[in-house]
């Protein structure tokens, strides 16, 4: 689209270094980004991460299986359900406890609504960025009915400690699934709202098309996951090629884009809000009854030594949590490998040359929420 | 040149199409609460800090003074101690600290009790001046708790001796 | 009564800085309300009854902050800039014809010469943005230079059209062309230029462009550079930026009032006065708000191509035809 001039005459350009410094409207968290400039264009971003390091990894040491659970619902505090359902899969397999399937059915129908508000936080802050404010507040106000459902399930909105080993800490009531039934029904004309105000708007699509290609080769070399992706023709999603929980019985479609600019990946996000409503809508008509927590989960899990994992698709790409025991009642290592963290690594090679405004629209639709990325 | 214009024509359609969407909002009634003038209902199950149950036949509360509470927190925000009574009988808690500064609301210690002694309360609106207004001392705000509950329902009968 | 020459002029720039002043700070509120309703909440509400005093307590607070001037910043060009930057919007507003007799300045060459003071608002903000020896502001100030340039092109093609339409450059004289029902008003006459409400369309972009409005707005990209070119002004200093950016507001659609609506003449013929053209003045900076609020930002490069590829050579196009008609009838 826009490449930089680089040297004129074989002379080196005058470069400057301006500090996208930790606090900043755009950098959607504490990140700082050292960026050498010439003039408008980027030579090279240099993202410095570390300044929300809360020593996840290490309070995963020193705390019980059941002790870490609140961690992982902060993490991503956008995708919390995803990220706990990761660690509960982890420990599930290790000490092999079974899931009974009333429990997977909610466990799945809560991903989902998380991975809709999270898209839905996304979008609204995105747009933000490009300059226009009123789709986040319409955003918002879609999120607030699927945070009330989840406080009427689980008591909290935004970090939810409501899986356990086993199942899920209590069972959802009628008006869960009614309140489910009634979003899903309300979405769909606020998905025609944002396609006709966002997506269709000649602005936005100046904005977006052609802007930040990131190619598959690139995606391969730096393990980006999820809608960073599939927006590039990677059809990778782990619900799919990694299947766990009952994806396997739910049809659903993984959209997946060529053309790896930003407008792709704002498309696969949309279009991934539709087809988890789609998702929640056959697992409430197939929710069977039963108990939602298996019948003998012993208090202390203690599991036999090994490594044990279990990868997640979160709303942010493959987030993959690695137990080690030793045989005790902590774990002797919890890894947690967070998609942020590899999408952020793309950002350096992708925006050089690119105009300030633009690497900052690559940035942002990368979807980076930074303690994920420093946990 | 014919695309262009086409392009043009297309992008100018976008911009009006969003401007009488924004109209049409302009017109439809707020989303948001007007907070503090007006406040919402809490769910049932939502989360504030936990609160002590009261056990309707003793008067006390339920709590036993077991500690699996505290063992089970993951922040180390739970203090109780507890005496046993003489002539037997279960423990009776005497002190119950929460630091609420710590708490992150995660449900470990309520699903812990074994007694059913702890519950979360509904409280959100919290504001106060210093760490220490945080320190909830659980005991008292029980005494509290149930000293206006007696205030609002009359004895069943009275002349019963309410410890 | 009339007063004195002297007099009657200072009596009417009082009354303009006066009127700048309270459109400055109650255009703010409008815009918050507007915003608010536009995203389904309710906008200002404490302060004052429905948030009017709103204005107030925010131009209080600025009044009591302290003017920094940062070390190393340029001392006497940051003080100069916001002065420089509200001048030419009082000095504008002094040549439009408000009402029948309501005109401060009656000069044969009004239009153009509210084009050139409008000029000096982009010295304005580079002086500020240069002064100011910060990175985003210099970055704000090179952006605001290209984009002002860029559309000033086009709206001065857009205002040949006019005049040639009119025949005269002077405002009060324009506006005294339009008078009868609203379809003798200048958008409507298709018989003088067929293409005459895109005319309107170019000169209302061109308009939001110069007035670093959004969609155009990149100059002050909150989300990028923070403030652009007022990130170092504090106080007062950033209150009459602040105060200058809705001053050109008030100015752009007073012209365009002016040029296209028909100024202070009423729809029906009759009962024309100054209240007609404060009401197509707020009718028009209502568009204008609601379209900062409904759009994203444009690009730079996209915005510089908006007015170089689309815009000149449309409006150049409507100058033509409008030559040829003007020749042919």
């Amino acid at each position: 689209m826009s490449t930089a001039p680089f040297s004129r005459n074989g002379t080196p350009p005058e470069t400057f270094v301006l500090n996208l410094g930790p606090q900043h409207p755009a950098t959607h968290g504490v990140l700082r980004v050292k960026l050498t400039m010439d003039g408008e264009y980027v030579m090279r971003a240099e993202p410095v991460c570390g300044y929300v390091h809360r020593m996840h990894e290490k309070m995963g040491e020193n705390r019980t299986w059941a002790q870490f659970l609140p961690n992982t619902s902060r993490i991503d505090y956008l995708s919390a359900m995803n990220y706990t359902h990761a660690f509960v899969g982890a420990v599930e397999r290790g000490a092999g406890i079974a899931v009974p399937p009333r429990a997977e059915y909610l466990r799945v129908i809560t991903s989902e609504l998380n991975r809709i508000s999270s898209h839905l936080v996304w979008f609204g802050a995105f747009l933000l960025d490009l300059g226009g404010f009123t789709p986040l507040l319409y955003a918002f106000d879609d999120r607030e009915q699927i945070l009330d459902l989840l406080e009427g399930v689980c008591g909290a909105r935004l970090t939810y400690c409501y899986y356990r080993f086993g199942g899920l800490c209590n069972d959802v009531d009628d008006n869960f699934i009614e309140g489910t039934r009634a979003f899903v029904r309300r979405m769909q004309p606020r998905f025609k709202l944002y396609h006709q105000l966002v997506t269709e708007n000649i602005i936005l699509r100046k904005r977006l098309e052609g802007v930040g290609p990131i190619t598959a080769e690139q995606c391969r070399k730096y393990g980006a996951s999820g809608p960073v992706c599939r927006g590039s023709g990677i059809p990778y999603d782990l619900r799919r090629a990694e299947p766990y929980s009952i994806y396997p019985e739910l049809d659903f479609d993984i959209p997946v884009f060529s053309e790896g600019d930003c407008l792709a990946r704002y498309l696969v996000r949309m279009e991934e809000m539709r087809q988890s409503l789609r998702l929640i809508e056959q697992a409430l008509n197939r929710l069977p009854d039963g108990p939602v927590v298996a019948e003998k989960v012993p208090r202390t899990i203690k599991m036999a030594p090994g490594d044990y994992c279990f990868a997640v698709e979160a709303a942010r790409g493959r987030f993959a949590v690695r137990v080690v025991s030793d045989g005790t009642d902590t774990p002797y290592r919890v890894k947690l490998r967070t998609p942020s963290f590899s999408n952020l690594s793309l950002f350096e090679e992708t925006s050089a040359g690119m105009m300030l405004p633009d690497a900052l629209a690559l940035m942002g639709s990368l979807d980076l929420v930074i303690p994920d990325i420093d946990r | 040149m014919k695309n262009r214009l086409k392009e043009i024509a297309s992008g100018l359609g976008s911009l009006v199409t969003g401007m009488r969407l924004t109209l049409a909002q302009f017109f439809k009634k707020d989303v948001t609460v007007q907070y503090p003038h007006q406040a919402l209902e809490m769910p049932p199950r939502f989360r504030g800090h936990i609160e002590l149950v009261l056990d309707e036949d003793t008067g006390r509360a339920a709590c036993i003074a077991c500690k699996l509470c505290e063992k089970a927190c993951p922040s180390e925000c739970i203090a109780v101690e507890g005496v046993k009574p003489e002539g037997g009988g279960k423990k009776m808690v005497t002190e119950y600290q929460l630091d609420f500064t710590r708490c992150s609301l995660c449900a470990a210690c309520v699903e812990a009790c074994k007694s059913e002694a702890i519950r979360f309360s509904r409280e959100y609106n919290l504001a106060g001046r210093s760490k220490e207004d945080f320190h909830l001392d659980l005991l008292r705000r029980l005494e509290e708790q149930s000293k206006e509950h007696a205030a609002r329902t009359p004895p069943a009968d009275a002349g019963e001796a309410q410890p | 009564m009339s007063l004195p020459e002297p007099f009657r002029l200072l009596a009417f720039l009082v009354g303009l800085m006066g009127f700048v002043a309270l459109n400055a700070a109650y255009l703010v509120w409008v815009e918050r309300k507007t915003a608010g309703r536009i995203q389904r909440r309710p906008g200002p509400t404490e302060v004052g009854w429905a948030g009017l005093l709103q204005p107030v307590a925010d131009g209080l607070k600025l009044l009591s902050k302290q003017f920094i001037v940062p070390p190393g910043a340029d001392a006497l060009l940051f003080r100069l800039a916001p002065l420089l930057v509200i001048a030419p919007g009082l000095m504008g507003l002094a040549l439009m014809p408000f009402g029948e007799s309501l005109l401060a300045l009656d000069v044969n060459l009004g239009l153009l010469m509210v084009f050139a003071f409008g000029s000096i608002n982009v010295l304005a903000l580079m002086v500020g943005g240069w002064a100011s020896r910060n990175k985003y502001a210099i970055i704000s100030a090179a952006r605001v230079v290209s984009q002002d340039i860029a559309y000033e092109i086009p709206m001065l093609l857009a205002a040949l059209t006019l005049m040639m339409v009119a025949g005269t450059l002077n405002l009060s004289e324009i506006v005294a062309l339009q008078e009868g029902p609203f379809w003798r008003w200048n958008l409507f006459r298709l018989d003088l230029n067929p293409l005459m409400p895109l005319t309107f369309l170019i000169f209302y972009t061109c308009m939001l462009a110069e007035t670093n409005r959004a969609p155009f707005d990149m100059a002050e990209a909150e989300s990028e550079l923070v403030a652009g070119a007022f990130t170092e002004y504090a106080g007062m200093g950033f209150g009459v930026f602040f105060m200058a950016e809705y001053a050109n507001i008030v100015l752009g659609c007073s012209l365009m009032t002016v040029l296209f609506l028909g100024g202070w003449q009423s729809p029906f013929g009759a009962y024309s006065g100054v209240w007609w053209f404060l009401l197509k003045l707020y009718f028009l900076v209502f568009s204008v708000i609601w379209v900062r609020w409904t759009f994203p930002r444009t690009q730079f490069y996209n915005l510089l191509n908006l007015s170089w590829e689309i815009l000149i050579p449309f409006s150049l196009f409507t100058l033509i035809l409008t030559a040829a008609m003007m020749k042919v009838m």
